[in-house]
């Protein structure tokens, strides 16, 4: 449905995209995860034929973004960043506008407003004025009128940035009903809203593509990288100097102390073989231990280790 | 050209329910007929003509027009909107060309409010000289086609920033220069002398209000309005090429 290859785009001297390439599955619910300025506005710019890139590909439904963007921009329905609206105008009056330059017939007008208004539930807000609805409500107007002509993709950015979480709750179950029958890219710099809406992620930073995957197959990915939480009642500098001696240790950590106990990270490899092993080593030393505890990855550490700075 | 119209009711709509196109009216209104009545000395001379009425035009139109045109494209680039609208299947002269021709039509009811003048100065006239109604025709015209081409400059200006305030400005010097090249004072101080007059909307609106109806002045207006608005579609066009 839609394939990516290779985009760049600067703007002066920023390299916002540095060769961006992706694919999404008709039918798919993609989450496009990056930490601000990562390039998922960018590159969403592109896909809606806002703005070209310098080089590379995109094609959406077929469509070549450069060459029809008339053609794409038919097929697909785009929700901003930040839900640009005309807050002047009323609900009903502005999706009218969308649906006429969308090309749908004046006579079934009524009938789609009425089916996107029912859909996103802005039944109680039609007739408002579009800059006097809660954020919430403005954002079912941006999903609103992105569905409006039924189209085949639909590209959202961020459309549950600065809801509160009732909102956020809404919003993602109406992008998960919609995603039954549509194909959705939506961008995102929280982890949790790709856990919660996406079948697949796609991670990115600093203008590339670092990882793509279901949650599942992310969080494989951070397997490799794990840590013990101890709790140890001990000589700090003792404790700190046994504890990294251990076969396997990158790192031990200091996370603070408390009641005379230190609490540390030991991170390294496998970690049910590094709790055996700093049990031994406290127990051998005769250092109380009151906590120890093998982390599993998460994604948050995934995510957090693919897209911190190098240094 | 259905998107093009239908852009252009979205936008004149916009102005039927805004207050500050009313404002417009009204304070535009109000200026016009007064500066035509007590600046002009109507009263004092006993002039049945409009001439008076037309010599403040270029005036009127110089800050009105900027002040119609400023919000077309900053307020759009303000709220980012322009991303909204420019990624719907339209394409970018259409939208330019349905802002433009709607606040062209709050223009067009700016200038025809101001009618009742050129009523009352016919029945002020001395009942045995008729009012000579070809003068106010051209004068009329002479007004909308400066507009027009304040109005095409504007909407350029206002399509290069999200700033009203800097559209206004900008519409406003660039069109205060151009008029300023029509005066002799200015013009004969210049290399080109004559023919740079021939580039200032002033001239051309001079000849129109003094009565004489010259095809060449209508081309110079829309010729220049033609070019403003190949200005703003470029300039709309612009992000592409960032
Ligand atoms: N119009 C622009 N002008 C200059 N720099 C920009 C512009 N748009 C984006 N950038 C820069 O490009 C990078 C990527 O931005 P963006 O795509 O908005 O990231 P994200 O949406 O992931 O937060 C950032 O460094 C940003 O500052
Ligand atoms: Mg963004």
């Amino acid at each position: 449905m839609i394939e990516v290859e290779n985009l760049t785009k600067s703007f002066g001297p920023t390299q916002a995209l540095r060769g961006v390439s992706f694919s999404v599955q008709r039918g798919e619910i993609v989450g496009f995860l990056g930490p601000n300025g990562a390039g998922k506005t960018t590159t969403m710019k592109i896909l809606t034929c806002f703005i070209p890139a310098d080089s590379g590909r995109a094609t959406v439904a077929g469509y070549d973004v450069f060459e029809d963007s008339l053609e794409v921009r038919k097929r697909v329905g785009y929700l901003p960043e930040n839900t640009p609206l005309y807050h002047e105008m009323s609900v009903v009056d502005f999706l009218q506008f969308v649906a006429g330059v969308r090309g749908i017939p004046k006579r079934d007008i009524p009938e789609r407003i009425r089916s996107v208004v029912v859909r996103t539930g802005l039944e109680g807000a039609v007739g408002k004025v579009i800059g006097e609805l809660s954020k919430g409500y403005r954002q079912r107007v941006g999903l609103a009128q992105a569905l409006i002509h039924d189209p085949e993709i639909l590209i959202l950015d961020e459309p549950t940035s600065g809801l509160d979480p009732n909102q956020i709750k809404e919003i993602r179950e109406l992008i998960r009903e919609i995603g039954k029958e549509k194909t959705i890219i939506l961008s995102t710099h929280i982890l949790p809203e790709v856990t919660a809406t996406c079948d697949r992620a796609i991670i990115i930073h600093k203008g590339q593509v670092v990882a793509s995957g279901t949650p599942g197959e992310l969080m494989a990915m951070g397997a490799g990288s794990n840590a013990v939480t101890v709790r140890v009642r001990g000589p700090q500098g003792e404790v700190q100097k046994h504890f990294s001696q251990i076969s396997g240790v990158r790192e031990v950590r200091l996370l603070g102390t408390d009641d005379g106990c230190l609490r540390l990270q030991v991170i390294g490899e496998k970690p049910m073989e590094l709790a055996e092993r700093v049990f031994e080593v406290a127990a051998a030393q005769k250092w109380p231990l009151s906590e120890l505890r093998p982390e599993a990855a998460s994604l948050e550490d995934v995510f957090a280790r693919l897209t911190q700075d190098e240094k | 050209m259905g998107n093009l119209w239908k852009i252009f009711l979205k936008e004149l709509r916009g102005y039927i329910d805004s207050p500050s196109a009313y404002i417009f009216l009204i304070i535009f209104h109000v200026l016009g007929t007064s500066m035509f009545f007590f600046v002009s000395g109507f009263f004092r001379n006993q002039m049945a003509n409009l001439g008076g009425f037309f010599v403040f035009m270029p005036w009127l139109l110089l800050f009105f027009v900027p002040a119609i045109a400023m919000r077309i494209w900053a307020e759009e680039k303000k709220a980012g909107t322009d991303e909204l609208l420019l990624t719907l299947p339209v394409r970018d002269h259409e939208v330019v060309l349905g802002k433009y021709l709607a606040a062209l039509a709050l223009l067009v009811v700016a200038l025809i409010l101001t009618f009742p003048v050129a009523l009352t100065v016919k029945y002020f006239a001395d009942p045995k000289t008729p009012v000579d109604w070809g003068p106010v025709w051209c004068g009329y015209l002479g007004s909308f086609l400066l507009g027009a081409m304040l109005l095409a400059l504007g909407a350029w200006a206002s399509s290069l920033t999200r700033n009203q305030i800097i559209a206004f400005i900008i519409a406003c010097a660039l069109g205060f220069g151009l008029i300023l090249l029509g005066f002799p004072f200015i013009y004969q101080l210049l290399p080109g002398g004559e023919l740079v007059a021939r580039f200032s909307p002033y001239s051309h609106f001079v000849s129109l209000y003094r009565g004489v109806l010259d095809v060449a002045d209508v081309v110079y207006y829309v010729s220049a309005i033609a070019f403003f608005l190949y200005l703003n579609i470029r300039s709309i066009e612009s992000r592409k090429w960032a």
